[in-house]
């Protein structure tokens, strides 16, 4: 993301610091010692907040760090097959991942598809049309759902969400759309599917909080310039504004990728908590963030525990690889379509 | 308005700096299906001895076993008894052995939800095993039917539920079936989470007894006491002496009095499938881990006051919560083997 | 009206009206949680609730006193160590940094966010609680405060570089230096979406459990100081949740009502004691 606000500044900062004895054009009458105490301001808050930013990048290296130390014996044992087996038998000591690294991403990837059109869709709705009072009074609500304990969402999860998918909605999908691998096997209320809308609920007020700030933040005259040209309303808001507001927009929606990979309490409450594969989103499953919690405090032995731990260092993989591949999707957008906004 | 919320930040971070507690904290970390005994057993203690606060966390058997060994607790609580491997990292680690004390006993019941089925059903070994392992897999297979004549059983496939995460509950219910059935045994094995053959997890009992309640034809296994707070039915097991017991306070004791007789001296017995004609078959003890050793000496003292209280008043407590008491032969035990803490 | 634009009006007015079904869809959710809470809780709150400490099982006029005390101070340790974190870190990535440390720093701070709480809270233990041999709620705070840290500066960023240029210009066309610069024109100019973003971070960490059971630990009495062992509402809501009970069900209800209350009281006094006369009118 190229900080293009810095570009004339940063020329003109370098202008003002390198020209010492001429008088610029820029702030000020050049003296020097005016020049070397606004530098020596500017190179103090630089470091500290250098400093700020680079203890984020340490704490997350010492981490892996740990997790990579914390797991050497399954790697040893097992290698790539880690990633490659689906058996988890902690008696007989066999490991395998893949069916958490499965489940995490489906129920990610469940959970974004209905929470991104919903939020960003509430989003605009706070941003453009309601008034300001009913829009901050409702961002308020919003907020709020965001600190509703992970224990209390799987509580609700398993009290409504899950009777309600297994008597109404399960039936009514395989009835509909039964055709599709997706929707077929007995429908039990947990699984799959399940631990996506509840995760779907999680996460949306990440998505709508700031995703509602950023589009509040794009200058009116964007808006007024195509509603000049004849724009409507909406393709106003569609074509000029949330362009504008895309780095914001996406930066929201990691975020709420990066809540749906990790949530572990919600999720093994409605999931099922079953190592298995399935193409069924009706089925049983597990995570990996989930095994891992209900296993680590009763993990007895070297081998299962560093194996919990490698299974954390596979999520952080995982996490690693969809930061990745997201940021390579906005890069070919942002591309291809509007040279609009600050990308 | 910045000036006050200042002087407010800095009354509280003083708050919590300069109030001290003159109280003893002693700090306990293990079993959770212990935990309603234990918070209610250290509240009454507390009330007799004002200064010394006894502080117990439902974190898992296994945690508790990590956290005593690591020496972040005084004392740990455990549903299934240390190894020896984990006596041995205990004994590297802190150079004196560890003591398991039982405290209450307790009971797992197979719970089931057949819509139409009303009365209690009884299972043998053989059924339970056969319907866990997958072989069994409609209610109206002869196995289940021949124990429960007269009663009218489905013909629907049965929905497995077992725990979601390792619990003591899972460990007493494997260890049961790896008694009674040579296949489990072999293919699946006994501990506080295993490769269960079929079914889905539930998360804590209360997960369990929720989805049993939920889903149609299912079974699963629960501790006594969530299965009669829930009102769901349970059913009874067929013991080693071939009587069929529902699972009861007294069935419970009568199952460890059976067993006290051949008790070793460290107390680490499983108690499943006990012999007795009263006894129920999926009963266990739940322990206290006390350290040998203690530095502290005024900790000792205290955790030592606290068994020989728990020994005798605190078994009057049990029954009112559901946890079936100790047998006498192992109360006198445990009163000998209070001195060997220092 | 042409055909076509007929059909633009109409497509203009349909997505808006979706629009606002998401939103209703959103807040709706959200008040069915508070009635169910209210509904199943709500009994359970007392004055005894706030001020008396815990009962064993059967016995009533327990409370969750030093729970949300307890809470309190995991909270304002984790603010403490999370959200100056965030923010300075912000501020260097929106101000100061190039485009190849900013990536880093994003990314580091993505992959942060996504570690799932549990690995957060062994990680805690094993540099707050091990070394040291005992629970603490600075080991709570900890673990609080680093998943503060990805979700505090991600979004501060956005905010920092959402103020438009011209503030910016015009700020250096008077002669001001880049760090006033920030302290005056820019921060003050988002600090709307900054506030929105700490208090977002204050408000997830609040419900966490998972990385207090190996850290804070809990607590059935009062915790001195920082240094001991000590209750939260999340954790108390999940012991009793658990629990064969229903006594102690209605309480974790009832916390859970107490803790999103606590968080709504908050977010209203921070926005009231830090809404300034807005800098910048919103566009």
């Amino acid at each position: 993301m190229e900080s293009y606000q810095q570009d004339p500044i940063a020329r003109a900062e370098k202008v003002a610091m390198t020209t010492t004895t001429v008088p610029s054009a820029g702030p000020v009458a050049g003296s020097r010692s005016l020049f070397s105490r606004l530098r020596e301001g500017d190179e103090i808050a630089r470091m500290i907040t250098f400093l700020f930013a680079a203890s984020v990048v340490l704490v997350t290296l010492l981490l892996v760090l740990e997790l990579w130390q914390g797991s050497v014996l399954p790697r040893h044992k097992f290698g790539f097959n880690f990633f490659r087996t689906s058996v988890w038998d902690p008696i007989f000591d066999q490991f395998g991942a893949l069916p958490f690294i499965y489940g995490t991403l489906i129920t990610a990837s469940v959970s974004l598809l209905i929470a991104v059109p919903l939020g960003i869709g509430a989003a605009i709705f706070l941003a453009e049309l309601a008034p300001p009072r009913v829009s901050d009074a409702l961002e308020f609500f919003i907020d709020l759902l965001a600190a509703v304990p992970s224990v209390i969402y799987g509580l609700l999860g398993v009290f409504i969400v899950v009777p309600l998918m297994r008597q109404y909605i399960q039936p009514a999908l395989k009835h509909s759309f039964g055709f599709l691998p997706l929707f077929q096997g007995p429908a039990y209320g947990v699984g799959f599917l399940t631990a996506g809308i509840v995760l779907a609920i999680m996460i949306i007020p990440y998505i709508i909080s700031v995703s509602r700030e950023v589009l509040l933040s794009v200058p009116r005259d964007q808006r007024e310039a195509a509603l000049s040209l004849g724009a409507t309303r909406w393709e106003s808001t569609w074509k000029i504004v949330v362009p504008f507001a895309r780095t914001g927009i996406f930066g929201s929606i990691f975020l709420a990728l990066a809540r749906a990979l990790g949530e572990t309490m919600a999720v093994t409450m409605v999931i099922g908590n079953t190592p298995t594969i399935s193409s069924s989103l009706f089925s049983p499953g597990y995570s990996i963030a989930a095994v891992i919690a209900n296993e680590f405090t009763e993990a007895t032995g070297d081998l299962y525990l560093q194996a919990l731990i490698e299974l954390g260092l596979v999520l952080f993989i995982l996490t690693f690889i969809l930061n990745g591949l997201a940021r390579l999707l906005i890069v070919a957008t942002s591309q291809r379509g509007s040279g609009t906004g600050h990308a | 308005m910045k000036r006050i919320t200042g002087v407010l930040l800095v009354v509280l971070v003083a708050a919590g700096v300069l109030w001290a507690d003159s109280a003893l904290s002693i700090n306990g970390a293990g079993a959770t299906f212990p935990y309603p005994m234990y918070s209610k057993w250290f509240d009454e203690y507390h009330k007799k001895n004002a200064n010394l606060q006894i502080n117990y966390q439902s974190i898992g058997s296994g945690g508790g076993i990590k956290q005593v060994t690591e020496g972040t607790v005084d004392f740990g609580a455990t549903d299934g008894p240390m190894n020896d491997d984990q006596l041995k990292a205990y004994l590297d680690k802190h150079g004196s052995g560890i003591l398991h004390f039982p405290t209450v006993m307790g009971a797992v019941v197979p719970t089931y939800n057949i819509p139409g089925v009303d009365s209690t059903l009884n299972f043998t070994p053989e059924a339970l095993a056969g319907i866990f392992l997958g072989k069994i897999t409609k209610w109206n297979d002869p196995a289940i039917a021949d124990a429960n004549k007269g009663v009218k059983l489905p013909a629907e496939d049965i929905v497995v539920v077992h725990r979601a995460e390792s619990s003591g509950t899972s460990y007493v219910w494997t260890d049961y079936l790896s008694k009674v059935s040579d296949e489990w045994k072999s293919k699946v094995g006994k501990g506080a989470a295993v490769n269960w053959p079929v079914g889905f997890g539930g998360k804590g009992n209360e997960g369990v007894t929720g989805t049993i309640k939920n889903t149609p034809n299912s079974i699963g296994y629960v501790e006594l006491i969530y299965a009669e707070s829930n009102k769901i039915p349970y059913g009874g097991v067929k013991n080693a002496a071939g009587v069929f017991v529902k699972a009861s306070l007294a069935a419970v004791s009568a199952a460890a009095a059976g067993a006290a007789k051949e008790m070793p001296d460290d107390f680490r017995v499983s108690i499943t499938n006990a012999p007795g004609k009263a006894s129920y078959p999926i009963s266990s003890f739940t322990w206290l881990l006390i350290p040998e050793k203690f530095s502290d000496a005024t900790k000792r003292d205290a955790i030592k006051g606290f068994v020989k209280w728990m020994l005798a008043d605190g078994q009057n407590y049990a029954e009112a919560l559901s946890y079936a008491k100790l047998p006498e032969e192992v109360v006198s035990k445990e009163w000998k083997a209070i001195s060997k803490i220092q | 009206m042409s055909p076509r634009l007929r059909w633009r009006k109409f497509v203009s007015g349909f997505m808006l009206t979706m629009t606002g079904v998401c939103a209703l869809l959103a807040v709706s959710v959200l008040f069915f949680i508070l009635g169910y809470l209210v509904y199943h809780g709500g009994t359970s709150i007392s004055w005894n609730f706030f001020t008396k400490l815990p009962a064993p099982v059967g016995e009533s006029g327990g409370g969750m006193a030093n729970a949300i005390l307890g809470s309190a101070k995991l909270l304002l340790l984790a603010s403490l160590a999370g959200v100056p974190i965030g923010f300075f870190g912000a501020i260097y990535l929106a101000e100061f940094s190039g485009g190849t440390t900013a990536f880093v720093v994003r990314y580091a701070a993505d992959l942060l966010n996504g570690v799932p709480s549990i690995v957060i809270g062994i990680f805690s233990y094993s540099l707050v609680v091990l070394p040291f041999k005992h629970f603490s709620t600075l080991a709570g705070g900890f673990a609080l405060g680093l998943m503060m840290i990805p979700i505090t500066l991600r979004s501060t960023e956005e905010f920092l570089r959402a103020v438009p240029r011209a503030l910016r210009e015009a700020a250096m066309a008077l002669g001001a230096s880049k760090w006033k610069t920030i302290a005056t024109v820019i921060v003050p100019a988002a600090y709307r979406g900054i506030l929105t973003a700490i208090l977002l971070a204050f408000a997830r960490v609040a419900g966490e459990t998972a990385p207090l059971l190996f850290t804070a630990f809990g607590n059935r009495f009062w915790s001195p100081g920082w240094n001991q062992p000590t209750a939260s509402l999340p954790v108390m809501i999940f012991t009793y949740a658990i629990a064969p009970y229903d006594d102690w069900h209605r309480q974790a209800w009832a916390a859970g009502l107490v803790l999103l209350g606590l968080i709504l009281v908050i977010n209203i006094v921070a926005r009231a004691i830090l809404s300034r006369g807005i800098a910048v009118p919103r566009s």
